[in-house]
């Protein structure tokens, strides 16, 4: 029997390496524990975080949108269906700006190719549906989901304005 | 109504002990054993569920988690949901599969592990029967236990239950013998099979339990126990992130609870058996004080012992990688069947020759082996 052979039966019925195992786990018993209990406590999240879609408007209350269709061109999963007429006075607006959030991937295209910052994605990721077609997030919809987190998503743009 | 109130406490506790007597002789006898029995059981399947819940919490902060903590404080009341939920489940029987044997076997598994808790000394004479071939009895259930699990696997009519059922017989069946190998170095250490004698002869605190000369026998009966208990790292026979399951594919509800149930009083069986047989169960620690009230002997320490070999099912679980198969097999028979083999021959030239903790005045001061 040579000295490896032997050194290795002392190792195994010693229980050496085993012990080593267990010591290490032992540790870690005793460490701080790193779960974040998430309906309570949150993760930060970074200000170009793409999550539910909003309409934004400008301070006066008139709609950004001006029915330009680049975010319908850009859109890879083809989400977004636009329809244009002319308003009243005049300007060209959506008489329907849909996003279906099955198809949608949350690439942000939509709101990179937006010439006038109307299509964002807000930090909101906890959002669900009920019903069927719920998942259609029309125009008003969109407006609402704009007006309801305006300053949130104006301060995460002001946040993010020095990388863009 | 005027008769309510002659129904004193003094009267019905007259009346009780008055309809106590007239009961017959076997019927006393039956209710009494029926009560120690609750009092042994009751305890025991509240052990189990706490056991899954220390199980989920310890191995959680081993990984850096924090484990259950959402159902009642703390996330004591865990265990409670969970059984709660299991009883609401549906019980699927499989078309083609032998009904009865079906229901039975998960029956199978779990009554061994309780009913060898008749015999477990918990203090000096407080055991449920006094048994002279105690460990002999609790081989026999311990081996019954693999019954259970290939009736399972053959009466679900399934390739895949069938396989497992053969894949954990034959792991349990083959360190079962190392097993017995073991407990044979215990029964000619203490010189009997009744497991009061077995404590009563480590009498005298931490370096006269038979952990110290019966060493090697100790880490072959631990390990053995494990693999035994289809446990973590000799789990191939649930294998849950590879093959989700053997023998109890087909379960579901409370029948595949009782088969967890089982698992866990298995566990506990062990670590009691361990306990009372390599570390004098219920002796305290400290020989020179056996008459303290809480260092002394106790059941406490009873307790306190089997706790720390749950503890130790359940850090292994968190540590080691699963076993091969091969290697459990190897492990099984060219290791342990070796290695407990030479210690009884080393122990019984130890016992002729009256070496170490079996010299003559050892012997003598205890009483006789």
């Amino acid at each position: 029997m040579s000295m490896r052979t032997v050194k290795h039966y002392i190792k195994s019925f010693l229980f050496l390496e085993l012990i080593q195992g267990m010591m290490v786990t032992g540790k870690y018993l005793f460490k701080r524990k790193i779960t974040l209990q998430y309906p309570e406590q949150k993760t930060p999240i970074s200000p170009r975080f793409r999550g539910l879609h909003a309409q934004r408007r400008y301070a006066n209350g008139e709609e950004r949108c001006i029915a330009c269709k680049l975010c319908e061109a850009v859109c890879p999963a083809l989400a977004i269906t636009i329809d244009v007429e002319e308003r009243d006075d005049g300007t060209r607006r959506t008489s329907k700006y849909d996003i279906d959030l099955f198809k949608c991937i949350y690439c942000g295209f939509c709101e990179e190719a937006c010439p006038v910052d109307a299509i964002v994605e807000t930090d909101v990721f906890e959002y669900h549906f009920e019903n069927r077609g719920e998942n259609i997030m029309t125009k008003d919809k969109l407006l609402a989901v704009g007006d309801k987190y305006e300053d949130s998503i104006a301060a995460n743009r002001a946040a993010d304005a020095p990388y863009r | 109504m005027e008769w309510l109130l002659s129904l004193t406490p003094d009267f019905i506790l007259e009346f009780a002990l008055e309809f106590w007597g007239w009961l017959p002789m076997w019927l006393q006898v039956l209710a009494e054993n029926m009560l120690y029995i609750v009092m042994i059981m009751v305890p025991l399947m509240l052990c189990v569920a706490y056991v899954t819940y220390a199980e989920r919490k310890i191995i959680g902060y081993m990984q850096v988690r924090l484990g259950p903590n959402r159902v009642g404080p703390k996330g004591w009341l865990q265990p409670i949901a969970d059984a709660v939920k299991l009883m609401f489940k549906e019980v699927i029987i499989p078309t083609n599969s032998n009904k009865f044997l079906f229901l039975f076997a998960p029956i199978l598994t779990l009554g061994p592990a309780l009913a060898a808790w008749a015999v477990i000394p918990f203090f000096d004479g407080v055991q449920l029967s006094n048994l002279n071939a105690g460990l002999l009895y609790i081989l026999a259930l311990t081996s019954m236990g693999v019954y259970g699990v290939i009736i399972a696997g053959w009466s679900s009519n399934s390739k895949y239950a069938i396989l497992g059922a053969l894949r954990s017989a034959a792991q349990v069946v083959a360190y079962e013998i190392a097993m017995g190998f073991a407990l044979v170095g215990v029964l000619m250490a203490a010189g009997s099979l009744n497991l009061g004698d077995i404590i009563a002869r480590q009498a005298g605190g931490f370096t006269s339990w038979f952990w110290l000369p019966l060493f090697p026998l100790l880490a072959v009966y631990f390990i053995s126990g494990v693999a035994e208990t289809n446990r973590a790292p000799f789990d191939v026979a649930e294998g849950e992130s590879e093959i989700v399951a053997g023998f109890h594919v087909d379960y579901s509800g409370m029948a595949f609870a009782v088969f967890f149930l089982a698992e866990y009083a298995n566990i506990i069986l062990i670590a009691a058996l361990t306990s009372l047989m390599f570390f004098g169960g219920w002796m305290s620690p400290f020989g020179s004080m056996a008459d303290h009230a809480l260092l002394g002997d106790g059941t406490h320490w009873f307790i306190l012992k089997t706790m720390f070999f749950i503890y130790m099912f359940l850090w292994f679980r968190a540590t080691f990688p699963r076993y091969r198969y091969d290697q459990i097999m190897r492990l099984g028979w060219k290791v342990f069947i070796p290695v407990t083999i030479v210690w009884i021959f080393v122990e019984a030239v130890m016992v002729v020759m009256q070496w170490g903790p079996w010299a003559v005045e050892t012997v003598a001061a205890v009483g006789g082996a």
